[in-house]
């Protein structure tokens, strides 16, 4: 049985919501991912010790664990003490989480090495440290580190065809379907890492617009 | 308690890194539009003393008074904040290294606390940052970032931004250290625009002649201590002490 990809256009509406899905699921775990590693680094930073606890309690079973199983936990554990998520939800909070705590080791560092002088700045106008946190240090922090956290959300795009073993029809599923159906893995498999490519370079494509927009020219 | 007249008060202020003294009982006055210059080598403890007066570097002992307000009060921990919050808005400050907030530009710098802080609306914001960069001649520069900015023009934008938030007080420490020596001019012109204006300002300086040209008092540091403090006049030509002395041939001799 020889190579025939004149067979991809039929079940090309499956891959294609597959390629929404994946997209999706990416975007807002991305924006999870983000969110989360700047509240996760300044918590880290400077909240009290005892608010410290949980949060480090999280950070090690998101980065000491497989995002196989921390999946498996969050949409299969979960129910078990009565909290139902939609698969494709679990999988939006486990990628998010997962690559928060990795976002968030990088947003600490670049928050310590914010010169010192841009909080006293701050506070000598009268902010409070939380105003200046805010206003100054986060937003510089997080400009010195979108180069890495880009790296980071490649990584999580790759990472969601995890997702797929929790049923959420995205890309890497959609592809294993159409492949059930047609007996073609090797067309399948290469139309679906073509999407995976195109993808990040529109990926790639998002971080330099953002980068050239924010970036601090020095 | 605290006579009207009396501006700034700094009664024993104390400070202690450690084992090291560096603030040994320090009492000073200034009055309101009053201009008062600190001289003194790096270590004598001049900057430590005027980042006490917003609390920037606390005092290990005595009390700094503002207007007739402690700043340094003993509070617990969130009245504090909110009391040291409200004080440094009354007091403005320009480091040595501009400390500008290189990811927004000269008109952003100076909106930002006024309208976080005061609440004022983005017109008046602007407004009021066109006013006060204009007043330092940088209005040009207006929608600039710091990188697109030479040193003095950096310093000129802290200082309006300090002057934003309508201080009554103003504190320079080592505004001009940093500065190329051909650009501390125009700093210097905008400090002394601002002595005419009556502002009350406290000045750490290393520049005699500027100390000389601006200052009503000028106070020579030394270990921790005021070795003396006078009019201009007197203590740059006529020191009774012989550290003073020796500090000003140094300086002056650099100077001529």
């Amino acid at each position: 049985m020889g190579l025939d990809f004149s067979i991809v256009p039929k079940y090309m509406d499956i891959i294609l919501l597959g390629v929404g899905w994946t997209v999706g699921i990416t975007f807002a775990a991305a924006l999870l991912s983000f969110v989360g590693g700047v509240l996760f680094a300044v918590t880290a930073l400077y909240a009290p010790w005892i608010v410290r606890q949980p949060f480090r309690l999280i950070e090690w079973v998101f980065m000491g664990t497989p995002l196989l199983l921390q999946l498996f936990l969050i949409y299969f554990g979960l129910v078990q003490i009565g909290i139902d998520l939609p698969a494709f939800v679990a999988g939006i909070i486990g990628l998010g989480l997962h690559f928060a705590v990795y976002n968030s080791e990088l947003i600490q560092t670049a928050i310590l090495a914010v010169d010192k002088g841009q909080m006293e700045a701050a506070r000598t106008l009268g902010l409070s440290r939380g105003q200046a946190l805010r206003k100054v240090v986060v937003p510089q922090a997080v400009r010195a580190v979108i180069p890495p956290i880009g790296n980071n959300m490649i990584a999580l795009l790759k990472d969601s065809a995890l997702v797929s073993v929790i049923g959420v029809s995205e890309l890497t599923l959609s592809a294993q379907r159409v492949i059930g159906k047609t007996y073609r893995p090797f067309e399948f498999y290469i139309v679906a890492a073509a999407f995976y490519y195109v993808i990040n370079l529109c990926m790639e494509w998002v971080q330099r617009k953002i980068e050239r927009r924010i970036s601090i020219s020095r | 308690m605290s006579d009207p007249k009396q501006f700034v008060e700094i009664r024993h202020a104390q400070k202690s890194f450690g084992d090291l003294e560096v603030l040994k009982d320090i009492s000073l006055t200034v009055e309101r539009g009053q201009i008062v210059g600190i001289i003194g080598s790096s270590g004598s403890g001049k900057s430590t003393l005027l980042r006490a007066i917003n609390d920037l570097d606390p005092l290990t002992g005595g009390e700094v008074w503002l207007d007739g307000t402690q700043v340094n009060k003993k509070l617990p921990h969130r009245q504090y904040e909110a009391h040291i919050n409200a004080m440094r808005q009354q007091v403005g400050m320009v480091f040595q290294h501009f400390n500008l907030f290189p990811h927004m530009t000269a008109r952003e710098n100076v909106i930002m606390a006024p309208m976080l802080l005061k609440g004022i609306s983005r017109e008046e914001a602007d407004r009021l940052a066109e006013e006060q960069l204009d007043k330092v001649g940088m209005l040009e520069r207006i929608d600039y970032y710091p990188t697109q900015l030479s040193g003095g023009q950096k310093q000129r934008v802290a200082i309006a931004r300090a002057l934003a938030m309508k201080p009554k007080l103003m504190l320079f420490d080592e505004a001009t250290s940093a500065l190329d020596p051909e650009l501390v001019e125009e700093v210097n012109l905008v400090m002394k625009k601002l002595a005419e204006e009556d502002m009350t300002m406290i000045i750490v300086t290393h520049e005699m002649d500027f100390a000389a040209s601006v200052c009503d008092r000028v106070l020579f540091m030394d270990q921790g201590v005021v070795v003396e403090e006078g009019p201009p006049s007197v203590l740059f030509k006529t020191p009774t002490q012989d550290r003073t002395r020796a500090f000003l041939r140094k300086h002056l001799e650099g100077a001529a």
